[in-house]
């Protein structure tokens, strides 16, 4: 069953003549344990799309439902348990706090949620060591290099069994060596039930993804089928691959 | 499928060019055989480019000829026949690793004419040519971005030829993108009468 689904949903600005359609009529649904890129140039409505899916945004038209609920059916307070309990965001300038050290910002949305520090820490630091981040968990952001950072904001993303990741341009500024790490984390995290959705306009971290969905002037397209195994590459005879 | 995204200058004769360089610098190692040959030059690219036996005796016959490589005198015909390098052979192998390829004019890439010619045809929605292509070249970057899933069988050989190849790919995918951003922009703006030479004149196409 789908974790996170989108039916018809479209958001506008203003009125009347001035009116400018964002996303239209979109359509998306987003398994547990997969991982779907939105691909789509500036403009095109993927970080609208993102923050409608994340219930930071309301919709000016369809339905949003995450784990079977409708967010339209649901208090502001409901919504708000929703994004600090289920659903992690990534951004591209990473959004880390710079007054607080790593693991005192992995650990922030859990004493949100009432934990309480001591608690909430022991899960931070566990989120930061299974991403290889245990050393750097007492440094503050500006001591940490850019992919440790982004690194630092998917342990955020993903601490206390959330279960819908949501990534805007996740490897923002990052090399493609960092940009890749950065996507086997959100993978790894697909391998252990969360469902996932990056939006990119970058088509190497879109084909890390299971489903790469097209969106152009707010509207989807264009998906990819599910790549067949990659084995299937070097088996291929055809020109597609480098097996001639 | 008649698609073909790679350009014209990475033809057979480049693939033959590569083989005989490749072979010389297995032999810059010492001398060897020429089944030994053909199983290392697999295992150096990756094990992506595979080489007939026929392939490595016709290159070995060639390095010969031209004074690149000598054989083994003593020993019989065959996969147990040794081979190894000149000074000559050394001399052109340290040349070629240092000679850049030809990436001085544009190679005449097929797609690129697809996407021009559609430009011009009535009925022929551009975008949605650039789209089928774009979706494409997306999912065949995901069979290789899949290579790279399982780190344990992905050695350093191997994620050079990946990354080689999913950033040939990407630069596709860019061309693509840019192309749409382009042809959507020059829709809604009044058509520029170039007065400069045609780019036909401009840049000399490789055939």
């Amino acid at each position: 069953m789908s974790f996170l689904e989108l039916r018809r949903v479209s958001k506008s600005y203003g009125e009347g003549p001035a009116e400018v359609h964002a996303i239209r009529d979109v359509d998306l649904a987003v398994a547990c344990g997969t991982l779907v890129a939105v691909m789509g140039p500036s403009g095109s409505g993927k970080s609208t799309l993102l923050t409608i899916a994340g219930s930071l945004e309301e919709p000016t038209g369809g339905e949003v439902a995450i784990d079977g609920a409708s967010l339209q059916a649901m208090s502001r307070n409901d919504k708000a348990r929703l994004r600090r309990r289920t659903i992690g965001y990534v951004f591209q300038d990473f959004n880390l706090l710079a007054g607080l050290t790593a693991v005192e910002n992995v650990a922030l949305p859990l004493e949100l949620d009432g934990r309480t520090g001591k608690k909430a820490q022991a899960v931070a630091m566990a989120a930061l060591e299974e991403l290889g981040l245990a050393d750097r968990a007492t440094h503050y952001p500006d001591q940490l290099s850019g992919g440790e950072r982004q690194r630092v904001s998917i342990a955020r993303a993903v601490v206390g069994e959330r279960r819908l990741l949501l990534a805007d341009e996740p490897s923002g500024a990052l090399d493609s060596t960092n940009g890749e790490a950065v996507m086997r984390m959100i993978l790894g995290a697909c391998k252990q039930g969360v469902a996932a959705v990056v939006v990119t306009h970058d088509a190497q971290l879109a084909s890390w993804a299971d489903r790469v969905v097209f969106l152009r002037d707010g509207r989807v397209v264009d998906q990819t089928v599910p790549p067949p195994s990659p084995e299937a590459l070097l088996e291929e005879s055809s020109h597609s691959g480098p097996r001639r | 499928m008649y698609t073909q995204y790679y350009p014209q200058h990475d033809t057979e004769r480049g693939d033959a060019m590569s083989v005989r360089h490749a072979l010389l610098a297995l032999l810059s190692e010492g001398p060897k055989y020429g089944l030994q040959l053909r199983e290392e030059f697999e295992a150096r690219t990756g094990e992506v480019w595979p080489l007939n036996v026929g392939q490595v005796y016709t290159t070995l016959q060639r390095l010969e000829r031209d004074g690149l490589v000598e054989s083994d005198d003593a020993s019989e015909e065959g996969p147990q026949k040794g081979f190894h390098i000149t000074q000559e052979g050394a001399d052109e192998l340290s040349q070629w690793l240092r000679t850049p390829p030809d990436f001085s004019s544009p190679p005449r890439d097929e797609l690129v004419i697809k996407v021009l010619v559609a430009l011009g045809l009535p009925g022929v929605d551009v975008h949605e040519v650039v789209q089928v292509h774009r979706r494409y070249l997306v999912e065949l970057m995901q069979q290789w971005t899949r290579l790279k899933e399982d780190e344990a069988e992905f050695d350093l050989t191997f994620a050079l030829v990946v990354d080689a190849e999913l950033f040939r790919l990407d630069s596709v995918v860019r061309w693509l993108d840019t192309a749409d951003g382009r042809l959507k922009r020059a829709a809604s703006e009044p058509p520029v009468v170039s007065k400069g030479p045609r780019l036909a004149r401009r840049l000399v196409v490789r055939r």
